[in-house]
């Protein structure tokens, strides 16, 4: 991590910063190198010791590459995308820069989009986040003006081409949805490149009576480390309905931090994580029950093949003054041969006693004898076990609420 | 001002202190201080050696920090670590023996120590400070084979065994308080079973801290041999003051092939007063190895007192088709601070265990389950179910819950469960209307709450924790 000065002079003479951004990005390079990547005695990277992969896979680890400027052009990123998908919104993000924002089905006066980020403030240190304020690349912020809804999902192609290796890429979005808004937004994680680790910071805040509903799919495979931090702040009324599918990527820890603020407001975690070969990948959520009447629910499901590890660690937190706390977590996991592993950390921390709180986790192999009785009606061993993960699968798709997502989610995930 | 003091005792009515003799260690941790234990118990060369290892990985390790309830820096330097009664010097080889004050210390807190009497019909081992003071039933035992003493004496009369056995569960180098008894440890009880025998009663220990200034560091050690069984109970206490004293007791188990153990705790060590002041500290390391295939480990814990209580008793499922169980009920009140629950290591194949946990939380205090269920990739077809429930009383209480759960082997089975609540209204409007007072209604409802881990208690305990856990809630409602 020697090259890290000489990164930061490198990315300044292509961003053109002004002499203010340079020394904030400098302090932030300091707060990073006191830590470095953080490891395993970090307690919340106890089962993913990043500093050991990234040592281990990326050792000649660069903060830059003057490759990322490079023209792509966007009928390369759309080959292989289905043509359904293409039919919404969409904002193309090449090599960590952002080069299309295209909101055609929406009014133009309803929202607006900065792309010049004014102070990061962050309430939480972390060296990962310090990491990311010294070296983004480029930054989006959209803000949602009052009672727009938006009529399609916006997708978000997250592309990088092979030629980008042993790179750091950070990448920063941030989110305002003024009062009564709507919007739905499909991330897709679209990578050709290998070795790079991608440190992705989103922040969103929902205000009063907003929604939004976020869908992070990463299908396809890479050999990428991803580390993907989102925090949403909710008002009063809002919901946050967020889904994860994580299966593409080697390694990918995917971090949703809920901060229920007002009343009456709501967060849904549901996940997926279906792995083979080896890979390795978390879901970490952390829901804060800061007011009284709110709700939260989780549930994850872990299908596990060859030699791959899966992690979940959920921790709901109720303040003493919310009360009436509704909080559900449920994470279920099969591990479907040896080698597997799956570990979790479901965690209540309550300080108000009229709450309603429980979770719930269990690990297995599938049931023999649904395998048995799908066999005695005609199928091959492989069938059933098929029918029986989809089924296993769909239980989770199903809290999709929006119906054209839930379609399109089936459709790349190849369930019927 | 009497009043008052008596007002007190209700509080706590373990409370007092026994004016008795001490004959005390030098203050601090040092060399010196670990020879004079070897010394004034008479040790052999060997034993002096192990603590001694012990001693010096002390000097390299750190306190661990990790734990929930947080506490002020532990002076080491400023403890006696060996007190004892004047007259135990010289182990007294029968009752009449014994120094009446002692007697009269264990009847106030209802020990049955003379056997002549054999009220319930339990052998006892009570353990005064650093010192084993008596051990009741030894004849009846010895019929049968069965081994029952202090840990002191049998590393005098049967070292083959403490040797082979001492530090096979939690090793010298473990974590700091683990260590620390193993360079420091006074006293404890000492259990063998032979083979083949189902021990004809229970087994109890009795343990009281009455010195200031001193931590106790006791050692059990338990070895049941080939098909063998037996229960133990472990009861503490200790007087009011307003200082913290430091409870560091190292628990091991053994259980050889198709053998069963079942250890009991009465936790009731002075809590500390309604503002935080004073109480025990509680950091106690209990482990249990089931060695050999068919063997059956089950703790069974109800801790109601100490400032702070930091411990998991744990078992470790080696041989196949073994079995560890776990129930608790942990209980903490104005400031206590509990930070406990279970480890269940499965090595072995068709291994199972069991977890039942119970916090309850009044006060301004926090209650927390943590534990670790680990499946090992060689432990085919092993089965765990964890329940914990947590009950709430007020809203400046706290309870946690953080499971660890481990699944290497696509064969076994992990169930996990929690809730956490409060009593409702209509529970409590219930049996109030039904002509119980709020109190006894709390009472009530907890121990139903509680009722499942209750159950798996010996008879003679059952009762007094019933009682205590109604005791322990007295002042939290209304």
């Amino acid at each position: 991590m020697d090259n890290l000065e000489t990164n930061l002079n490198e990315i300044k003479d292509i961003l053109n910063l002004s002499k203010e951004q340079i020394e904030d990005r400098k302090l932030s390079l300091l707060d990073f190198s006191k830590n470095g990547f953080p490891s395993k005695k970090d307690e919340d990277w106890k089962f993913i010791d990043l500093n050991r992969i990234i040592s281990s896979k990326i050792p000649k680890i660069k903060f830059f590459n003057n490759l990322i400027s490079k023209k792509i052009e966007n009928k390369e990123v759309f080959k292989d995308i289905s043509k359904n998908l293409l039919e919404n919104n969409y904002i193309i993000s090449k090599n960590g820069l952002i080069t299309d924002v295209v909101l055609d089905h929406e009014d133009k006066n309803k929202f607006s989009i900065t792309k010049i980020p004014a102070n990061i403030k962050e309430d939480q240190y972390s060296s990962l986040s310090s990491l990311n304020k010294a070296f983004y690349l480029d930054y989006l912020k959209i803000v949602i003006k009052e009672n727009y809804r938006f009529k399609k999902p916006v997708l978000v192609i997250n592309y990088s081409s092979p030629e980008i290796q042993n790179t750091v890429l950070n990448q920063r979005f941030d989110l305002v949805m003024e009062k009564n808004s709507c919007m739905s937004i499909l991330d897709l994680n679209w990578n050709f490149s290998e070795n790079n680790f991608y440190n992705i910071n989103n922040n969103f805040q929902l205000n009063e009576n907003s929604i939004l509903k976020n869908y992070k799919i990463d299908l396809n495979n890479n050999s990428n480390i991803f580390y993907s931090k989102t925090k949403i702040e909710l008002y009063k009324n809002s919901i946050s309905e967020n889904f994860i599918i994580s299966s593409g990527s080697d390694c990918y820890k995917n971090e949703i931090e809920c901060d229920l603020k007002e009343k009456f407001t709501s967060a849904f975690v549901n996940g997926i994580i279906n792995l083979d070969v080896s890979k390795l990948h978390e879901i970490r959520s952390k829901i804060n029950h800061l007011s009284e009447n709110t709700k939260s629910y989780q549930l994850i499901k872990c299908a596990l093949k060859d030699k791959s590890k899966a992690v979940y660690q959920g921790k709901i937190f109720v303040d003493s003054i919310a009360q009436k706390t509704d909080g559900y977590q449920l994470s279920k996991a099969i591990l479907l041969n040896e080698g597997t592993e799956f570990n979790g950390k479901p965690e209540l921390e309550i300080y108000a006693d009229d709450v309603k709180c429980s979770h719930g986790s269990s690990s297995g192999n599938l049931d023999e004898n649904k395998i048995f009785y799908l066999m005695t009606r005609g199928l091959s061993k492989n069938e059933a076990k098929k029918i029986l993960l989809d089924g296993f699968f769909l239980e989770v798709i199903e809290k999709i609420t929006d119906t054209k997502v839930k379609d399109l989610i089936k459709e790349l995930m190849k369930i019927r | 001002m009497r009043e008052k003091e008596i007002d007190k005792l209700k509080e706590y009515k373990y409370g007092f202190t026994t004016d008795i003799e001490n004959i005390r260690s030098p203050k601090g941790l040092y060399k010196e201080t670990i020879e004079f234990i070897s010394k004034i118990k008479n040790e052999p060369d060997w034993m002096l050696k192990w603590r001694m290892k012990a001693f010096e990985r002390l000097q390299k390790i750190k306190e661990p920090n990790w734990q929930k309830p947080k506490y002020p820096k532990i002076n080491y330097q400023d403890l006696y670590y060996y007190s004892a009664p004047k007259t135990a010097k010289n182990k007294p080889k029968s009752l009449d023996e014994v120094d009446p004050k002692l007697i009269e210390t264990y009847k106030k807190l209802g020990i049955p120590l003379d056997e002549q009497k054999k009220l319930n019909g339990i052998a006892v081992d009570a353990v005064f400070d650093s010192v084993s003071v008596a051990t009741t039933f030894k004849d009846k035992l010895n019929e049968v084979g069965v081994i029952f003493c202090s840990i002191s004496e049998a590393i005098q009369k049967h070292p083959e065994l403490v040797k082979k056995y001492l530090g096979s569960v939690i090793p010298i180098n473990d974590h700091y308080f683990a260590t620390l008894n193993s360079a420091v440890f006074t006293d404890g009880s000492f259990v063998y079973i032979p083979e083949g025998v189902k021990c004809p009663m229970e087994l109890s220990t009795y343990f009281r801290i009455n010195a200031s200034q001193t931590g106790q560091f006791e050692r059990t050690l338990i070895i049941a041999d080939k098909n063998s069984y037996v229960s133990y109970l472990e009861g503490c206490t200790a007087p009011m003051r307003d200082e913290n004293q430091l409870h560091a007791a190292n628990v091991e188990l053994v259980a050889l092939e198709g053998a069963e153990i079942k250890y009991s705790t009465v936790q009731n060590w002075y809590p500390g007063d309604e503002n935080g002041n004073g109480g025990i500290y509680n950091f106690v390391t209990k482990r249990g190895l089931c060695k050999e295939k068919n063997s059956k480990i089950s703790w069974t814990q109800v801790e109601t007192g100490s400032a702070i209580t930091w411990k998991y008793p744990s078992c470790i499922l080696q041989g196949d088709n073994s079995v560890g169980e776990f129930y608790s009920i942990a209980i903490t009140n104005n400031h206590q601070k509990a930070d406990t629950g279970t480890k269940m290591i499965h090595l072995g194949k068709n291994t199972k265990s069991k977890i039942i946990s119970k916090g309850i939380s009044a006060g301004f205090a926090d209650n927390t389950y943590r534990g670790l269920v680990d499946i090992f990739p060689k432990a085919n077809n092993a089965q765990n179910f964890t329940q914990c429930d947590s009950l709430l009383m007020g809203n400046r209480c706290g309870a946690h819950t953080i499971p660890y759960i481990k699944n290497k082997n696509s064969d076994s089975n992990i169930a996990h469960e929690a809730t956490t609540s409060k009593i409702s209204e209509e529970q409590l409007f219930y049996c109030q209307q039904r002509g119980l007072n709020s109190e006894e209604a709390v009472s009530l409802i907890v121990n139903g709450f509680c009722k499942e881990v209750l159950q798996q208690l010996p008879m003679e305990f059952a009762v007094e924790a019933q009682k205590l856990v109604g005791i322990s809630l007295e002042g939290s409602v209304g």
